[in-house]
């Protein structure tokens, strides 16, 4: 990789405290060169940070914000066509243009890294034991096999695995991703580094095993002492653990400072809408959540601006003349400096320190000081759209019409054996024997983890078939004994959203056909069609020469709003949403759902919302049926739910949800499940969450209700 | 794993079974050793055509099935019945076996190994010069038949030694006729034979092999557990090596126990030009003679090493990657 160092003059400079940072990042910019006719993409553009010894920093950002390719640029380990600039200091010395051998002699030892997936994390082919004696190893070769054996694990009793000795011989693809992240963590410990870089540590992994992983890392700091960069998107995850957060958009550091400081009293617009954009899990009658409007721009064709003025609801023309710096609050020029600078006038040479990491809050919008003095909040500045009450809400739930009800459902699937001589030799219990109904204009939410059977119950109740066992009503009708022609019919009633909008969309259709397929299905006339199009396009926030277009051209949030569209088109009575905003970025995500709302309660839809997102379904469900392994354990409204959970189970899965408020989440304990999932194929006998592998660390209450 | 390889085992017995049966059937149907004899200088008479044929079990006026169960019979216990001028079966195809194996031995582990760096490399360096390079390479040697490769190295090999005015490079026999000395002398006449017809039946399996390797390589050059062990302190290079190259050698492992098996009888055309008288000649040969025999031991020959091979990449496999350990 080509790295161009700046000449700093002399020893690094520290702005807080006696103690000098372990690492300091300044004006740190990567750039990928375009292949052939490929323009250049500006991932990275001055970046600078210091982090001192056992200070936590959040990077925060959305995707391709530049947060991962940032830490990756310190640690070497970008590829060798990446242009990198700037300069990387370990203990004070340059580390940015070392060569490989010299780099490797310090990742892993000074510097490591936990990276955001565990399952193709660790090489496959060799046992984790191995992996783990291997990071000992390469740095201190004389150890011996055996030491290094013994310290390997001595680190996987440390991180939690239990039986170390027998474990240190499995292969990885023996271990459940949260022991896998454990491993990874273990990696990074290994030789009791300064600095521990995290990227996105938990983002895969099922909230109740995030919580143990955090509390893992918290675990590691305090043994290893180190310095950790956390880099996530999760606004609530920072808020808990972190005691410095750096927000990043298009690549650029636009605003930081101390944790409270940027969720209490942030100063750049961007944060602000992030910060209102996340719907709360704390919070009962939140209202709409903030929208922002458009798109993050591409990274190889940036405005000339602030990369957030096109998306911005306070930008002035100036914000669109000159990138703003990232300044202490109230230090920004003003705006008649901007313009005398884009005409022409000589800009005074910037102070070189201020690329440095000073340690107060700045925020890198010329409006900074403005939204300082009238204590603005994202509410004040963002339009945030009104939401009526859906019109049945008035009338009483047991009166209104069932719009689903399953009762009893059973879906076992058979596991077998041999290829030539096939047996059966267990039974995965996916649904086992689920009880629920949907009345006209509410929400049910069905929320658990991976593997409790969410996915299995929606198939279930899509396929509009007799099911292995128990029964699916469909506005009043048993799926079981409908004719083809009806089961058609029924259809229109019911339609869906799925989850990954990037493959759920036909990529060589148009939108207009995509919408139009559904409508074509079911024999409307072509005026007909097409002109129910055009209402669903606006209806969903999309414009009209959007039709033509395909796929491909729509960033996430679009393309799940074509989704709507689609499942809207025969004007269903309910929607089954199949995770549909996971896939987004915060900000996207709270357009969507508050299209969502929007159309409830405009069509008077019922809604059954498939969610792992606790924080989502608490903003749109009216009920909520908390599954695990197979069954539903509580179900309820959704006041009572969060606020009075009964089943262990449900209090630990909300425990385990970091709230975006620090002072809130500091002063919570979080319910720490041991263990991994038991497996569906083999659920513990009588209640499931009994066995004490998974519940040891939280005293049981006596259950009010429910499983 | 014990019990599915004792059933895969079956398998391969049945089928070798079946394969070698078809070959000696269709061999025995449709050879004509009667005409082997009968244009014989003088003609011999038909009655000792008869005895001959009847000696070796070849006569077609017998009922074909009395002729396989009597082969058959003696398969069993190892006897694969006479050649058609009355040598044993058998102990020639341990010979050609044994001139065939020498052959392509060195040649397939020179081939692959020389195919699995430069591929392995080629990923690593992908779209930079060498991958280019080698890459144009292995494909102008996958697109010309190994039929013109051999010719084409063997007149090459002429033109040196007539430029040269010695026989720098030997490109017939396996060894020299009539050649007298000890050893160490007949060891290093016979390398010497050998360096043409395996550097041609390595030229081929390397281009294979470069592209096979450069493929598996590229599918994990880009894996985070690369990513990983640089991160704990490996350079580039060993993280590739160690980790890269050690899981994208898994699919090419088997793929090498493979194509040993498939060269066995498969050298044909190198054997011939060169004048090796090993298994793929042999068969070759034995079709123009009417050798219903021959053609069927190396039917069955071809058979058992393509399953050997196969199972022995079964095998190979579990070994190497603890995934697909049951």
């Amino acid at each position: 990789m080509s790295t161009d160092t700046v000449t700093t003059t002399d020893a690094p400079s520290t702005g807080r405290g006696d103690d000098a940072p372990v690492l300091e990042v300044t004006d740190l910019t990567v750039t990928f060169p375009g292949l052939n006719d490929t323009t250049d993409v500006y991932a990275v553009r001055g970046v600078s940070y210091a982090i001192s010894r056992g200070e936590v920093l959040g990077i925060v950002g959305e995707s391709g914000s530049g947060k991962s390719v940032s830490s990756m640029a310190a640690m070497g380990l970008l590829p060798d066509h990446a242009r990198i600039t700037g300069s990387v200091r370990l203990h004070g010395e340059e580390i940015l243009g070392l060569d490989d051998r010299a780099m490797a002699r310090k990742r892993g030892r000074v510097i490591s890294m936990v990276f955001q997936d565990p399952l193709s994390g660790l090489t496959p082919v060799y046992t984790v034991g191995d992996q783990l004696a291997e990071a000992v190893l390469v740095h201190d070769p004389k150890t011996s096999r055996a030491r290094a054996r013994a310290r390997a694990v001595e680190l996987l009793e440390l991180v939690g695995i239990p039986n170390p000795e027998q474990r240190y011989r499995s292969f990885p693809h023996e271990f459940s991703g949260g022991m896998r992240q454990r491993v990874m963590i273990a990696m990074a410990m290994a030789n009791d580094p300064d600095v521990i870089i995290c990227d996105e540590p938990t983002t895969a992994l099922d909230v109740t095993i995030q919580a143990q992983i955090l509390e893992l890392l918290r675990t590691a700091q305090r043994e290893t002492g180190a310095a950790i960069v956390m880099i996530t998107h999760d606004l609530g995850v920072v808020a808990g653990f972190v005691d410095r957060v750096l927000v990043m958009y298009a690549g650029r550091p636009v605003e930081m400072g101390a944790v409270d400081e940027i969720y209490y009293s942030s100063r750049m617009p961007y944060t602000m809408g992030l910060l209102g954009a996340v719907p709360r899990m704390d919070l009962d009658r939140q209202g709409a959540l903030v929208p922002i409007q458009g798109t993050p721009p591409s990274l190889s064709d940036l405005p000339p601006g602030c990369p957030f003025a096109p998306r911005c609801p306070i930008a002035q023309p100036e914000c669109e003349l000159a990138e703003p710096d990232l300044l202490p609050i109230g230090d920004q020029p003003s705006a008649e400096f901007i313009r005398a600078v884009h005409d022409g006038t000589p800009a005074p040479a910037s102070a070189a320190d201020d690329v440095h990491d000073t340690g107060v809050q700045r925020s890198a919008c010329v409006r900074s000081g403005e939204i300082a003095e009238n204590a603005w909040t994202a509410r004040d500045i963002y339009p945030v759209p009104e939401i009526p009450d859906t019109p049945v809400s008035a009338v009483r739930r047991d009166d209104r019409a069932e719009m689903l009800r399953v009762a009893e459902l059973i879906k076992h699937h058979p596991l077998t054996k041999g290829t030539v001589f096939r047996r059966r030799v267990g039974t995965v219990y996916a649904v086992d024997g689920i009880d629920f109904d949907i009345r006209e204009g509410e929400t049910l939410a069905l929320v658990g983890e991976s593997g409790c059977g969410k996915s299995s119950t929606l198939m279930q109740i899509m396929g509009l078939e007799r099911p292995q066992g128990g029964t699916i009503e469909v506005m009043g009708q048993n799926t079981a004994g409908l004719s083809r022609s009806a089961r058609f019919a029924l259809r229109r009633d019911m339609q869906i959203v799925f989850q990954d909008p990037m493959s759920s969309l036909d990529p060589r259709m148009p939108v207009f056909d995509i919408i139009a397929e559904p409508l074509r299905t079911h024999g409307e006339s072509p005026s007909e069609v097409t002109r129910r199009v055009y209402e669903l396009i606006d209806l969903v926030g999309l414009n009209t020469e959007h039709a033509t277009r395909f796929p491909a051209e729509f960033s996430g949030g679009q393309r799940q709003r074509v989704g709507i569209a689609r499942a809207l088109a025969l004007e269903p009575k309910l929607l089954v949403l199949d995770e549909p905003v996971s896939a987004l970025d915060v900000s996207i995500q709270a357009g969507v759902v508050n299209l969502l709302e929007e159309l409830q309660a405009r069509l008077g839809l019922a809604y059954l919302f498939v969610a792992h997102d606790l924080s989502v379904v608490r903003h749109i469900a009216d009920r909520v049926a908390v599954m695990y392994l197979g069954r539903i354990v509580e179900i309820g409204d959704t006041h009572s739910i969060y606020t009075r959970p009964s089943h262990p189970y449900t209090q630990a899965l909300l425990s385990a949800i970091p709230i975006p408020d620090p002072e809130k989440e500091r002063a919570r304990t979080h319910i720490v499940l041991d263990g991994d999932l038991p497996s569906p194929a083999n659920p513990p006998t009588g209640c499931r969450f009994r066995t004490g592998a998974r519940s040891s660390s939280h005293s049981p209450r006596t259950n009010r209700s429910s499983a | 794993m014990g019990k599915f390889l004792a059933r895969r085992l079956l398998n391969y017995v049945v089928l070798i079974f079946l394969a070698t049966s078809f070959a000696y059937l269709l061999a025995a149907t449709n050879l004509h050793p009667r005409g082997y004899f009968e244009q014989m200088q003088p003609p011999p008479s038909p009655e000792a055509v008869n005895a001959q044929l009847d000696a070796l079990n070849l006569n077609d006026q017998t009922p074909i099935a009395q002729r396989y169960v009597t082969w058959m019979s003696g398969v069993v216990v190892g006897d694969f019945g006479q050649t058609i001028q009355g040598g044993d079966v058998t102990e020639e195809m341990w010979m050609k076996a044994g001139v065939t194996l020498r052959l392509i031995t060195v040649a397939t582990i020179l081939g692959s190994a020389v195919g699995i760096a430069v591929g392995a490399y080629a990923a690593v360096r992908q779209y930079r010069g060498f991958d280019k390079v080698s890459t144009a390479a292995a494909f102008f040697v996958l697109s010309v038949p190994t039929v013109v490769i051999a010719l084409a190295v063997q007149v090459g090999a002429n033109g040196i030694n007539d430029l040269l005015g010695f026989q720098l490079l030997r490109y017939s026999g396996e060894y020299s006729a009539g050649f007298q000395g000890n050893g160490w002398e007949l060891l290093l006449n016979r390398i010497h034979h050998a360096v043409l017809p395996t550097f041609v039946l390595a030229v081929a399996l390397f281009a294979a092999f470069a592209r096979y390797q450069r493929n598996m390589m590229l599918d994990v050059l880009g894996s985070d557990f690369v990513r990983t062990a640089m991160a704990k302190g490996l350079t580039r290079r060993a993280a590739l090596f160690k980790h890269a190259l050690r899981t994208a050698l898994i699919p090419t492992i088997t793929y090498f126990t493979f194509t040993f098996g498939a060269l066995v009888s498969g050298a044909t055309f190198t054997e011939k030009i060169y004048g090796w008288h090993g298994m793929g000649a042999w068969l070759i040969d034995s079709i123009f003679s009417q050798d219903v025999h021959v053609v069927a031991a190396v039917s069955w020959f071809m058979a058992i090493t393509i399953m050997a091979a196969s199972f022995l990449s079964d095998i190979l496999y579990a070994w190497l990657d603890p995934r697909v350990r049951v």
